[in-house]
C-alpha cells in the first residue's frame, strides 16, 4: 500500500459558528501505482485531503502512512521527502526571483541535509538542461533565467518537472491546470501524465473538470461533504462517461442529503 | 571639505557592514527587522566594555559578533516559534536590548579614549586616522562581500535565499523554513553588531542612543546603492551596499555642509527612504492621473 488513510477526521474552526468538517472519517487505500483523480464541489474536501497528506495541516483524527511509515504527526518539510507536488497557483510551486537551474536545484535536493557545497554542479546543470528540453518550451536556453520571467504553463511545467526530478513516492497535484487557459492546461495535463507513466508515479490529482477526471488516471473518487461518496477504478472507470458520473454523484449524494436529514430529525 | 569627505568615507564604509545585514533581512528574508537598532548598540557595548578592561581589541570585536548572533537568534525563535509577527519580534528584542546594553556598559555611555582598539596597529604605521578606518573597514566589507557570495550560492545559503522568495516552496522541497529564518537573522545581526563594535572603536565611545534611527539609516543606505548601482547579478548588488553606505554619508555630510540643522537630520533620511519605498506606488497615481485626463481630453 503506498498510501492509507485510516479513519481521518479533520474539523477547521471547531466550537465556533463557523466550525466545518473538512474530512469526515475517511479511510482510503491507494495501491503502488494508482493513479487517482479526485473531483468534488467546492468545500468538498478535495484539497484538504491533499493537503493533510502533504502536512500542510495535521489530522485531527485518524492515521496517514505513507509506503508503511506513519506519517500523522510529521511535518510539512518532514514528509516533503516523499512526495513531489505542484499547486493550483503556477506562483506557488517555485521561487520567482531565483533562477530556473536553482529552483531545480532546490528540488532536486528535496528532503536531503543543506549544506556549504556549492548551489548548482556542472554535471547537474548538463542533467537538468537535456530534461528541461524534454519539456519542449525551449526552457533549456533560458537556465539562468529567473522564474517570474515565465508564464504560468511554463512555471507549471518546471514544477511538475521539480517535484519528479528526485523520484517521490507519491505526486500529489492539487487543481494545477485550473489556474492556466485550455489549450496550456491540456498541454499540462498530458505532460503531467506522460511523466506518470515513465516514472511509474503513485499519483493524486485533484481536478474540478468532470472530463479531466474520466480521461486521466486508473481510479476515480468523488468527494462530497468530507468524504468519498464515489470510488471507481479500472475497467468500470473506463466505461463511464460525464452523464454516468452525475447520475453517480446524484444517487450517492442524495443519500447522504437523505440520511443528514434524518440525522437532524 | 577633503576632510569632510574622508571623514565622510570611513563613517559610510564602518557602517556598510550594518547595512550588508539589513540587506540580508530586508532584502532576502523579507522581513523588516528592527532589532538591528539593539544589536548595533550591543555590538559597541560588549567590544568597548572589554576593551575598557583591557582586553584585546579583536577579541572584543568577536565577542561582539557573538552577542549580535545571539540577538539574531532570540528575534528569530520569537517569530518563528512563538508565532509572533517578524516587525513586533524585532521591536521586543530591541526593546529588551536596551536593558541589557545598560547592564552591559554599566552607565549609558563609556568612553575608551587612549586606549588601543582595532586601528590602532595601522595608525601606528603612520596612517591618518581615517585613512586606518578606510583601509580597514574597506578591506573587512570587501572580504565580507565576497563570503556571502559564496554563502548564498551554496545549497544552505539558497534555501535561505529562496525561504524570503516562497517559504511554500521550501516547504514542498523538505527544508525548514523556521530554521532558515533563524539563520538569515543571526547572520544579520551578528553583521550589525560588529559594525557597531567597529563604530564604537572608531569614535571611542559607546552610548546607549547610538542605535536609535539606525535601521533607517541602513536602509537608505541600501536604496541608494540600488538606485545607483543597479542589480545586475548578485555581487555588484552586494557591492551597491557598500558603494550606497560610502554615498548615503557623502550625501548627509553636503547636506549638512550646505547649512541643514543636525536636528534635521534624522526627518531628512525618513522622507528620503520614505519617497524611495513609495516611488513605485507614486509612478502608479502618476499613470493614473494621466489616463484619466487622457480620457477627459
Amino acid at each position: 500500500m503506498m498510501l492509507e488513510l485510516k479513519h481521518v477526521t479533520k474539523v477547521f474552526n471547531r466550537g465556533t459558528v463557523n466550525e466545518k468538517v473538512a474530512l469526515k472519517d475517511v479511510s482510503i487505500n491507494v495501491t503502488d501505482g494508482d493513479f487517482i483523480t479526485m473531483i468534488g464541489g467546492n468545500g468538498a474536501g478535495k484539497s484538504t485531503m491533499l493537503n493533510c497528506v502533504a502536512g500542510v495541516f495535521l489530522p485531527d483524527e485518524g492515521q496517514i502512512s505513507i509506503d508503511g511509515v506513519d506519517v500523522s504527526r510529521l511535518s510539512e518539510h518532514k514528509r516533503a521527502k516523499y512526495l513531489g507536488r505542484v499547486f493550483q497557483d503556477p506562483m506557488m510551486g517555485t521561487a520567482a526571483d531565483m533562477t530556473i537551474e536553482e529552483n531545480l536545484a532546490l528540488a532536486s535536493r528535496r528532503g536531503q541535509r543543506r549544506t556549504l557545497k556549492w548551489g548548482v554542479s556542472a554535471i547537474e546543470r548538463k542533467g537538468y538542461k537535456e530534461q528541461l528540453a524534454r519539456l519542449e518550451l525551449g526552457l533549456e536556453d533560458r537556465m539562468s533565467s529567473k522564474v517570474g520571467l515565465l508564464s504560468g504553463g511554463q512555471r507549471q511545467a518546471l514544477t511538475l518537472l521539480m517535484a519528479t526530478l528526485q523520484k517521490p513516492k507519491m505526486l500529489l497535484l492539487d487543481e494545477h491546470s485550473a489556474a492556466l487557459d485550455p489549450k496550456t492546461a491540456k498541454k499540462v495535463l498530458s505532460l503531467s501524465e506522460e511523466i506518470v507513466r515513465e516514472n511509474h508515479l503513485t499519483t493524486l490529482m485533484v481536478t474540478h473538470n468532470m472530463r479531466d477526471a474520466l480521461r486521466y488516471g486508473n481510479r476515480l473518487l468523488m468527494l462530497y461533504e468530507g468524504r468519498p461518496i464515489v470510488d471507481v477504478a479500472g475497467d468500470e472507470k473506463k466505461s463511464l462517461n460525464v452523464d454516468d458520473l452525475l447520475d453517480l454523484f446524484e444517487k450517492a449524494s442524495g443519500q447522504e442529503i437523505a440520511s443528514d436529514r434524518m440525522l437532524l430529525g | 571639505m577633503n576632510q569632510i569627505l574622508m571623514g565622510a568615507v570611513s563613517l559610510g564604509l564602518l557602517w556598510s557592514v550594518m547595512v550588508i545585514g539589513v540587506y540580508i533581512t530586508y532584502r532576502i528574508l523579507d522581513i523588516a527587522d528592527m532589532s538591528v537598532e539593539g544589536t548595533i548598540t550591543l555590538g559597541a557595548a560588549v567590544a568597548s566594555i572589554i576593551i575598557s578592561k583591557g582586553g584585546n581589541p579583536y577579541l572584543a570585536t568577536l565577542a561582539a559578533t557573538c552577542a549580535g548572533l545571539m540577538a539574531g537568534m532570540v528575534t528569530g525563535l520569537l517569530h518563528t516559534k512563538l508565532k509572533i509577527p517578524a516587525l513586533l519580534s524585532g521591536i521586543l528584542t530591541m526593546i529588551a536590548l536596551w536593558s541589557v546594553n545598560l547592564r552591559v556598559m554599566g552607565s549609558a555611555n563609556i568612553s575608551t579614549l587612549r586606549i588601543d582598539t582595532i586601528f590602532t596597529p595601522l595608525q601606528n604605521m603612520g596612517l591618518t586616522k581615517d585613512l586606518s578606518r578606510i583601509v580597514l573597514s574597506g578591506s573587512f566589507s570587501l572580504l565580507l562581500i565576497t563570503i556571502l557570495y559564496w554563502f548564498f550560492g551554496t545549497e544552505l545559503g539558497s534555501a535561505i535565499r529562496a525561504t524570503g522568495n516562497n517559504p511554500n516552496m521550501v516547504r514542498a522541497q523538505g527544508i525548514n523554513t523556521d530554521t532558515m529564518k533563524i539563520l538569515g537573522l543571526m547572520i544579520a545581526n551578528a553583521l550589525v553588531a560588529t559594525s557597531g563594535a567597529m563604530i564604537a572603536q572608531s569614535q571611542n565611545f559607546a552610548d546607549i542612543q547610538m542605535g536609535t534611527g539606525s535601521m533607517v539609516i541602513g536602509l537608505a543606505s541600501l536604496i541608494v546603492g540600488e538606485v545607483l548601482f543597479g542589480k545586475r547579478n548578485f555581487y555588484t548588488r552586494l557591492l551597491s551596499l557598500i558603494l550606497g553606505a560610502i554615498l548615503y554619508r557623502v550625501i548627509i555630510a553636503l547636506v549638512m555642509e550646505m547649512g541643514m540643522n543636525p536636528n534635521d537630520l534624522k526627518l531628512f533620511t525618513a522622507i528620503t527612504v520614505a519617497l524611495a519605498l513609495a516611488l513605485p506606488q507614486l509612478k502608479e497615481y502618476a499613470q493614473t492621473i494621466k489616463h484619466s485626463m487622457g480620457r477627459a481630453a
